[in-house]
């Protein structure tokens, strides 16, 4: 361990006057610069994703086509999703755990700088490959971010080698971004810092880098199959020659499900840090939020299938995918019963941080019900590619893991600017989201039990009035995201000077070290008692 | 019963149905639907009362166990009773859950013993329906007018969930539906029968419903299919036995005479203005999706017709394509989905409009006679 830190010394040596201009950011290895710029990577994507999303609520605003064609709907559909999840998500992710593992860990960097700098310099690149391919002709991508075989091979127009060579791109960084936290954290924490003392948030992402090897790979494996089905002729889901698009299904979501758990897990990080914090309390069952976390990483390999119940699968496959995906709510539930007892009988009080924290628990407990009642098979023949849907995911993916990403953001501005934010404005933006945030999903539940299909550009008159209050709830979340931006510059400018530790309640190695935090932090290894 | 009697049914279920579906699930007009809508609302409840506790607890933390009263936090962290008591209590509930979604999943996926059975194959972006053990069969197309679509025209009552040529089939029956595809994943989804199956090509899948009320039922398709996903719904007839019966018969005898009377119009040849009358609508009908009406295409993914080498120069080529289609692309065969009359209006209408003015006609005997070479 000792020899490693020393190493790591020497290393940071040379780099001790770092670079100005932009020289600076090209040819960082500090994880506090990377860390930024996979921030604001992550949430400049987030606005050029959320634009999309406002064209597709601008068009389902009324019945009838009244802005785009069909076929560039289907494309912001589908480039939304993409950017959404590969770029605003997991860079916003990657770039709290660039920040905040070595400081939780007491690390002077990550581990391989140099890779660092890579896997955050190959991400603009695969953006804006997979944004040109939609000025070609015939457009970019329109066949939902889930790529279907044939939608996508045999009848998608010719740009789709770029969206796969983006998706390669885009994978090839996440599957770095995760050998750099695993070899990070097996090596490098501070002398006492044992596995079962570490932060959740240092653990969850651990796990989730562990996901992330697993499964990316998967994902590549699937794109390729696609570019060669496409282009070199190969009939891997194409019947005809002999392949099975439904094969394509099983692989894609051997990728997606433990992906929409590699989205949730760091925030279930996240927010343990908060709620203790605000609650002046330790947290209530700390390694019983270890073994669930491991527990749903686990179980996440085993429940792909429920997205594909309707694909016509025997019996006995989809009783067994229904079951599995019903145990997983139970390690999930017990994540939720451990934040409650965390705050009962804490002394709680409510700065932005917690305000998003408590809105996480809430709201992503709403999306696990749906979560649930999707799980049982014969009712999710009806819910199944509606906005039902579209409801569940959004409520753990919008309030659940962007909602955790603005929690961490309010959490730790202060230790990254050192700066205190406009406390005003925090509570404005907290106040806008959460409701825009309801407005715009919960009735969407409603749509899609009544009988609307997602992925639609048009649809029946008695959807009216719901796609009215969604769209309107849709342009005011979209607006609200404008406040953070503006609070966000304000405070990197200026403001209050923060202390050491701003959160009475805050523990860890983290607080222990200046706000702003230090170019270069833990130089000489803590000590952890 | 009545035929008023029927009529009358069948004309106010679907608004009922179609009232009371607003917000929640429909019930549904079938034993299976009524099972599906059971367990849903069993689930909501469930989920129900597991948040106002969870949310309750907490709600009461927030108000109770402030800062801002003086409260001075507990120490405790862990109780291993507690914990252990709500891992069990909602694997308890699950099995609870588990029990009566299994039962109904293994009658849903029963489907021997059919006393009718239909070959549902979808297509960009139409339903096929084939009767076995008949000869009927015929393609189901969206029948909302294209003005009201964009916004030209005031939207009807069904706006996108109507067709020329519903799928028609008997109560107190149970029909079998054999579920496949000619290009993409389309689903093939009837709400009110809580019938949701995937049209895989190449494969074709097994479902089943049996229908006890005579009346309309309306689904769409629910998988991203192409650019027209959004307009391929599904209509569904249910009729007495009898009245599907009597439907049935007269539709082969339909299906009989419009083959004779083809062979019969072999012989005539149609002038160039009844060839551009119907081609336009043909056109309009099965080829402007992806062509567009001003037969420019969409550059890169529909090719243009307009000034197209083919439709100025190659007759025989563009009879070929029309009829045969091109497989590995979305250019569908025609030859099966449309009459030789048709075929060769439409052939002639892109051979003459968007200025391609080539003043060439092709006549049904011209069609005919190449599909026999
Ligand atoms: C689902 C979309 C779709 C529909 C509907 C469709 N086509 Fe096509 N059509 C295509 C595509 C794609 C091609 C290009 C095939 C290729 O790659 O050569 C094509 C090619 C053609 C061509 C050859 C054009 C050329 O210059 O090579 C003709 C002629 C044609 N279609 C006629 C028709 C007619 C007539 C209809 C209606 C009866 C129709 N198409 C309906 C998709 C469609
Ligand atoms: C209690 C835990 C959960 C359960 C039981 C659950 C169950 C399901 C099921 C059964 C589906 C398929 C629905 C269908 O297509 O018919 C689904 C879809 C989805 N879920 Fe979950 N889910 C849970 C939590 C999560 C979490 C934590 C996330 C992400 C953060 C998530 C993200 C998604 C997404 C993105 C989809 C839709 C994918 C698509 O079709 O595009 N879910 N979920
Ligand atoms: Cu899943
Ligand atoms: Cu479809």
């Amino acid at each position: 361990m000792s020899t490693v830190v020393g190493e790591m010394d020497q290393h940071d040596d040379h780099h001790h006057h770092a670079p100005s201009g932009i020289t600076r950011w090209l040819f960082t290895t500090n994880h506090k610069d990377i860390g930024s710029m996979y921030l604001w990577f992550s949430f400049i994507m987030f606005l050029v994703g959320g634009s999309m999303a406002m064209v597709i609520r601008a068009e389902l605003f009324q019945p009838g086509l009244q802005l785009v064609d069909p076929h560039f709907f289907n494309q912001m559909t589908t480039v939304h999703g993409l950017i959404m999840v590969f770029g605003a998500v997991m860079p916003a992710f990657t770039g709290l755990a660039n920040w905040m593992i070595p400081m939780m860990i007491g690390a002077p960097d990550m581990a391989l700088p140099r890779m660092n700098n890579w896997s955050f310099w190959i991400l603009p690149f695969a953006f804006a490959i997979l944004l040109a391919s939609l000025f070609m002709e015939g457009g970019g991508p329109a066949f939902g971010w889930t790529f279907y075989a044939p939608l996508s091979t045999t009848y998608s127009s010719d740009s789709t080698a770029l969206f796969v060579f983006s998706v390669h791109i885009m994978g090839i960084s996440s599957i770095m971004g995760a050998i750099n936290v695993i070899v990070t954290i097996m090596n490098m924490r501070a002398p006492g810092m044992s596995y079962m003392k570490m932060p959740l948030f240092v653990w969850t992402w651990f796990i989730t880098a562990f996901l992330l090897i697993a499964v990316m790979p998967v994902l590549a494996g699937a794109v390729t199959m696609v570019l060669t089905d496409k282009y070199f002729g190969t009939s891997f889901f194409d019947a005809a020659g002999g392949g099975d698009p439904v094969m394509f299904q099983h692989i894609f979501w051997f990728f997606g499900h433990p992906e929409v758990y590699i989205m949730i897990l760091p925030s279930f990080g996240i927010v343990s840090a908060i709620i203790p914090a605000f609650s002046r309390k330790r947290l209530f069952g700390y390694s019983s939020m270890v073994y669930a976390t491991a527990a749903i990483a686990g179980l996440s390999f085993l429940v792909w299938a429920h997205h594909m119940f309707t694909t016509g699968m025997p019996v006995f496959a989809e009783l067994f995918f229904m079951y599995c995906t019903m145990l997983i709510s139970v390690p999930t539930g017990v994540k939720v019963f451990n934040w409650v007892a965390t705050m009962w009988r804490g002394s709680i009080s409510f700065e932005t941080p917690m305000l998003f924290a408590l809105a996480f628990v809430i709201l992503f407990t709403i999306g696990g019900f749906s979560g649930l009642m999707l799980a049982i098979t014969p009712v999710d023949f009806q819910y199944h590619d509606t906005y039902f849907v579209v409801a569940h995911f959004h409520y753990v993916l919008v309030s659940g893991a962007i909602f955790s990403i603005m929690a961490a953001a309010y959490y730790w501005l202060p230790k990254w600017t050192g700066h205190m934010y406009d406390e005003g404005l925090a509570k404005l933006h907290f106040w806008a989201s959460l409701i825009s945030v309801n407005v715009l999903f919960f009735p969407m539940h409603f749509a899609g039990l009544a009988g609307m299909p997602r992925r639609i550009p048009d649809y029946s008159v008695q959807f009216a009035d719901i796609n009215q209050i969604v769209s309107i709830g849709g342009f005011a979340f979209g607006l609200s995201q404008l406040i953070f931006l503006w609070l966000v510059i304000k405070c990197v400018k200026g403001g209050k000077k923060a202390p050491a530790k701003p959160w009475e309640g805050a523990e860890g190695l983290e607080w222990t070290v200046p706000s702003p935090a230090p170019y270069h932090t833990f130089d000489t290894p803590p000590e952890v008692k | 019963m009545s035929i008023r009697l029927i009529t009358a049914l069948a004309a106010m279920t679907p608004i009922a149905a179609q009232a009371q579906s607003q917000l929640n699930l429909t019930q549904g007009v079938t034993e299976i639907s009524q099972r599906v809508y059971d367990l849903h609302m069993t689930i909501f409840y469930i989920c129900c009362v597991i948040g106002v506790v969870v949310f309750g607890a907490m709600f009461w933390s927030m108000i109770r166990h402030r800062k801002s009263k003086g409260r001075k936090p507990a120490t405790f962290h862990e109780n291993i009773k507690v914990e252990i008591l709500w891992t069990i209590i909602p694997f308890l509930i699950l099995i609870g859950m588990a029990i009566p979604a299994t039962s109904t999943l293994i009658a849903m996926e029963d489907t021997s013993e059919a006393d009718v059975t239909v070959l549902v194959t979808g297509s960009q972006w139409k339903w096929h329906y084939k009767y076995f053990d008949s000869d009927v069969e015929y393609f189901s197309l969206l029948a909302t007018p294209r003005q009201q679509i964009e916004n030209r025209l005031e939207k009807g009552e069904n706006y996108l969930l109507e067709v020329d040529r519903p799928l028609v089939i008997p109560t107190d029956r149970k029909v079998r539906f054999l579920i496949t595809s000619d290009d993409v994943i389309h689903s093939w989804w009837v709400p009110d029968f809580a019938v949701k199956k995937d049209a895989n090509p190449g494969f074709i899948n097994e479902t089943w419903t049996q229908v006890d009320e005579p009346g309309i039922y309306r689904g769409q398709c629910a998988e991203l299919c192409g650019k027209d996903h959004g307009f391929m719904p599904v209509v569904v007839i249910a009729k007495t036995p009898a009245e599907y019966d009597a439907w049935l018969a007269e539709q082969e005898e339909i299906q009989r005479k419009a083959k004779e009377e083809e062979q019969r119009l072999l012989a005539m040849s149609m002038d160039m203005d009844e060839l551009m009358d119907l081609g336009e609508q043909v056109y309009l009908g099965s080829c402007a999706a992806c062509h567009q009406a001003s037969g420019e295409g969409i550059p890169g993914v529909f090719p243009a017709l307009k000034g197209s080498p083919m439709a100025l120069n190659d007759m025989n080529g563009h009879i070929d394509i029309v009829v045969n289609g091109k497989t590995g692309t979305s250019m569908q065969a025609f030859g099966n989905q449309l009459s030789l009359r048709e075929l060769a209006a439409v052939i002639t209408y892109e051979r003459n409009a968007w200025g391609n003015d080539t003043g060439e006609t092709v006549q049904a005997s011209d069609v005919n006679a190449f599909m026999n070479e």
